[in-house]
C-alpha cells in the first residue's frame, strides 16, 4: 500500500509550537544571547562569546552564593524532616483533633511569601518586634540588622516556621494510609515503640518523604523572597543566596551579561536536579 | 497451647451503654479446649471478629472474664497474653526478608541469636517458603505474604493460640482451597488451638472441628458440620448455612401434623410446643420433587453444575428443591418432604420431637 505523505499536517502542530515559542524558547534565547554579548545601552552589542561564563565560574561570589546556598538548604532540611516526622507522627489519628491540626498547620503555606517574609521581618525587630524585643530584654544580643549569625539564625526560623507544614502533612498522608492491622500485628509480635517506627511507619513514609525531601530541597535552592525581605541579603553579603545574587546584578548593577550567564548556570543546575528528582521517583516506582 | 474460657463476655464500644442493643457482643459464653479447631461463623456485624480480638487483647471486654487454661488474663496485655494473629489483608514488614519477617518476633523477646535461626528455619519449612528465605517480604504474592503472617505466629513455640480473621479474604480461589489444606495439615500435626472468623460457610465447615455460628452479637449454636446441618438450632442458622438456604414455612401445630394452608404435613414426632403458630423447616436436599405429594407451581429453575436448584410456589409460600443434575421437572410438579430433614422452629428457635 502506497503511504500519504502530507506535511500539512505540520499545520496542526502549530498553536504548540507557537505557544511554547513565546513562553518559553524566545525568552530563555534572549538570555542566552545576552549572556554571549556585553551591551551599554541603546541595542548596541559587542560580542563576548564565553567571557560572562569564563568570569562567572572564577568569581568568589558566586562560589560564595552557592555554597551559602547549599549550606543554607542542608540547614533547613536537617531540622524541618526530622521535626516534620516528629509532629506527624503525634497528630491525632481521629477525632476533633484531626481538622484542627489539619488547619493549622496548612495555615502558614496560605500566606504570601512576601507577607511572610513581612511578618518576620517586623517579629525579630527589637525596637517594635514581639521576638526581637523580649529576647533582647531575656538579655540576650539579637539583632538580625547588624549580626550575620543572628540574620542566619532569623531566616531559618522563618523556613521552618512557613514550610515544616509540608514536611507534616505529606507525611501525615502517609502515617494514616497504614491499616490498624499492621499496629495491632506489631503489638502481637512484641515490636517496641522503635521497631514499629523503624519496621512499619517509616517504610510506609519513605514514599512521601523522598518527595518532601526533593521539594524542599528544590524550593530552599531558589528561595528568594522571604529572606529578601526580611534581611534584603545582608548584612554585607551574608544572607544573599543565588537568586538574591541574581537580581542584584541584573536589576541593581544592570550588569545583563553577567546576569544572563549566571540565570543560565543557575538554570542547568535546576534542570539536572529535577532530572534526578525524575529518575529517582520513577526507579524507585518500577522497583515496587 | 491453651484452653480459652469466655466468661460471661459482653463489650460494647459506646462509653455507657444501656440498652442490649447498644452491646456488639450479646453475652458469649463458651470454652475453646486445647487443641480445637474452632471457626466463628456469622455475617459481618455478628460479632465474630469482636470477640476474636477480646481474646487476643486487642479489645478490652466491657463485662466479664476471659481464662487461659484457667488463668485470668482479662487485663493482661497482648504481648503478655502469648497468642499469635492472622488479619484479614497480610501483615507483612516491608523492608525485611522473609527470614527477618519471622525472626521479628522473636528477636523482640530477645530470644538468642541460636535459637532464632533453629526456630525460624524450622518454621520456614513447615509453611513451605523455605526458597523464598533471602527474598523481601514486599515481593512476594497474597498467599505468601499470608503464609508469613502466619509463620510470625508459629515461630513461637510457646503461643496459647493462633487466631485468623477471615485470612482467606485476599487469596485466589485456587490458593484458598491449598492454604486451608496446609492449615489443617498444621493443626493435625502440632494440635494448635485454632480460632478461625469467617463469613464464609464452606471455609468453616471444612476447617473445623467445631463451628461456632453467631448473630446479632450472640452464639446461637456450636456443633459440628453435620449438626448445623441437619439440626440447626436456629432458624438464622438455616438460612446462612447450605447454598440455598433451608426452606423455612410459618404453619400451624395440630399434634403431629403441621397444617400448611390446605396442606398437612406427618411430623416425625410430637414436637414440644404449644399448638399453634410456628415454623417448619426444611433443607432443599430434604425436598423430594415428584408426582406424588403438595402441588407445586415451579418458577425457575437454577442449574449450578454438579445439581439443579428447583424454585417453586407452595401454598403462596416460595420453597427451594434440589435435585439431580440429570433429572427432569415433571409436568404436575408435587413436594413431599423427607420426615428426616424436618425441623420444627417456635419463636426461630429449634424445639425438640418426642416419640
Amino acid at each position: 500500500m502506497e503511504k500519504t505523505w502530507n506535511n500539512r499536517a505540520w499545520f496542526l502542530v502549530l498553536p504548540v509550537l507557537v505557544l511554547v515559542a513565546f513562553s518559553a524558547v524566545i525568552p530563555l534565547m534572549t538570555v542566552v544571547n545576552y549572556s554571549v554579548q556585553d551591551t551599554f545601552g541603546n541595542n548596541v552589542f559587542f560580542w563576548a562569546g564565553t567571557e560572562w561564563f569564563e568570569e562567572l565560574l572564577a568569581s568568589d561570589r558566586f562560589w560564595e552564593a552557592m555554597v551559602r546556598n547549599l549550606i543554607f538548604s542542608f540547614i533547613i532540611l536537617a531540622i524541618e524532616v526530622p521535626l516534620g516526622i516528629f509532629i506527624a507522627l503525634n497528630m491525632p489519628k481521629k477525632g476533633w483533633g484531626v481538622p484542627v491540626c489539619l488547619v493549622l498547620m496548612a495555615l502558614p503555606l496560605l500566606i504570601p511569601w512576601n507577607v511572610v517574609g513581612t511578618i518576620w521581618q517586623v517579629f525579630g525587630r527589637n525596637d517594635i518586634g514581639l521576638l526581637g524585643y523580649y529576647v533582647n530584654k531575656l538579655g540576650i544580643n539579637y539583632n538580625y540588622v547588624q549580626n550575620p549569625i543572628d540574620a542566619w539564625v532569623t531566616v531559618i526560623i522563618m523556613d521552618v516556621w512557613h514550610w515544616t507544614s509540608l514536611v507534616v502533612l505529606l507525611c501525615y498522608a502517609g502515617l494514616v494510609s497504614i491499616p490498624d492491622a499492621f499496629y495491632q500485628a506489631a503489638k502481637i509480635d512484641g515490636a517496641s515503640r522503635w521497631a514499629v517506627f523503624r519496621f512499619i511507619q517509616l517504610p510506609k513514609m519513605q514514599r512521601v518523604l523522598l518527595i518532601a525531601v526533593l521539594l524542599r530541597f528544590m524550593d530552599s535552592f531558589m528561595i528568594y523572597t522571604e529572606p529578601f525581605v526580611v534581611t534584603g541579603g545582608g548584612p554585607g553579603n551574608s544572607t544573599t543566596f543565588l537568586s538574591i545574587d541574581l537580581v542584584k546584578t541584573a536589576l541593581g548593577q544592570f550588569d545583563l551579561g553577567p546576569a544572563a550567564a549566571m540565570s543560565l548556570v543557575y538554570f542547568l543546575i535546576i534542570l539536572l536536579l529535577s532530572w534526578v528528582f525524575y529518575t529517582v521517583m520513577t526507579n524507585y516506582d518500577a522497583e515496587r | 497451647m491453651a484452653r480459652i474460657d469466655v466468661n460471661h463476655i459482653r463489650h460494647s464500644y459506646l462509653p455507657n451503654p444501656k440498652k442490649d442493643s447498644d452491646f456488639a457482643l450479646k453475652e458469649v459464653h463458651h470454652t475453646f479446649e486445647d487443641g480445637g479447631a474452632y471457626a466463628l461463623l456469622g455475617p459481618s456485624g455478628c460479632g465474630k471478629t469482636t470477640l476474636l480480638n477480646i481474646i487476643s487483647g486487642l479489645l478490652h471486654p466491657s463485662h466479664g472474664q476471659l481464662l487461659f487454661n484457667g488463668k485470668d488474663v482479662t487485663n493482661l496485655s497482648t504481648q503478655e497474653r502469648n497468642i499469635a494473629q492472622v488479619f484479614q489483608f497480610p501483615v507483612i514488614y516491608d523492608t525485611m526478608t522473609v527470614y527477618d519477617n519471622l525472626a521479628f518476633p522473636l528477636r523482640n523477646r530477645r530470644v538468642p541469636e541460636a535459637d532464632v535461626d533453629r526456630k525460624v528455619r524450622e518454621t520456614l519449612d513447615m509453611i513451605d517458603l523455605a526458597s523464598l528465605a533471602k527474598k523481601k517480604a514486599r515481593g512476594l504474592t497474597a498467599d505468601q505474604k499470608q503464609k508469613i503472617s502466619l509463620g510470625r505466629g508459629l515461630v513461637r513455640s510457646d503461643v496459647n493460640a493462633i487466631l485468623f480473621d477471615e485470612p482467606l479474604t485476599v487469596i485466589d480461589p485456587h490458593m484458598k482451597w491449598v492454604l486451608r489444606s496446609q492449615l489443617k495439615q498444621l493443626h493435625r500435626r502440632f494440635a494448635y488451638t485454632m480460632v478461625y472468623v469467617t463469613h464464609d460457610q464452606t471455609e468453616a465447615l471444612t476447617f473445623a472441628d467445631r463451628v461456632v455460628v453467631m448473630y446479632d452479637g450472640e452464639i446461637v449454636q456450636i456443633g459440628t458440620p453435620a449438626e448445623l446441618f441437619e439440626r440447626p438450632r436456629h432458624t438464622f442458622v438455616g438460612y446462612f448455612i447450605g447454598s440455598p438456604g433451608m426452606n423455612v414455612l410459618p404453619v400451624a401445630l395440630e399434634g403431629r401434623t403441621a397444617k400448611l394452608g390446605s396442606q398437612r404435613i406427618e411430623l416425625p414426632g410430637t414436637p414440644k410446643a404449644e399448638a399453634g403458630p410456628v415454623e417448619l423447616g426444611i433443607r432443599p436436599e430434604y425436598v423430594r420433587l415428584g408426582r406424588e405429594g403438595m402441588a407445586v407451581s415451579v418458577s425457575k429453575v437454577e442449574d449450578v453444575g454438579r445439581h439443579k436448584v428447583v424454585r417453586a410456589n407452595l401454598e403462596g409460600k416460595e420453597i427451594a428443591a434440589v435435585i439431580g443434575e440429570d433429572d427432569e421437572v415433571p409436568a404436575e410438579p408435587k413436594v413431599r418432604f423427607e420426615p428426616a430433614g424436618i425441623n420444627i422452629y417456635a419463636d426461630s428457635w429449634r424445639v425438640e420431637m418426642g416419640a
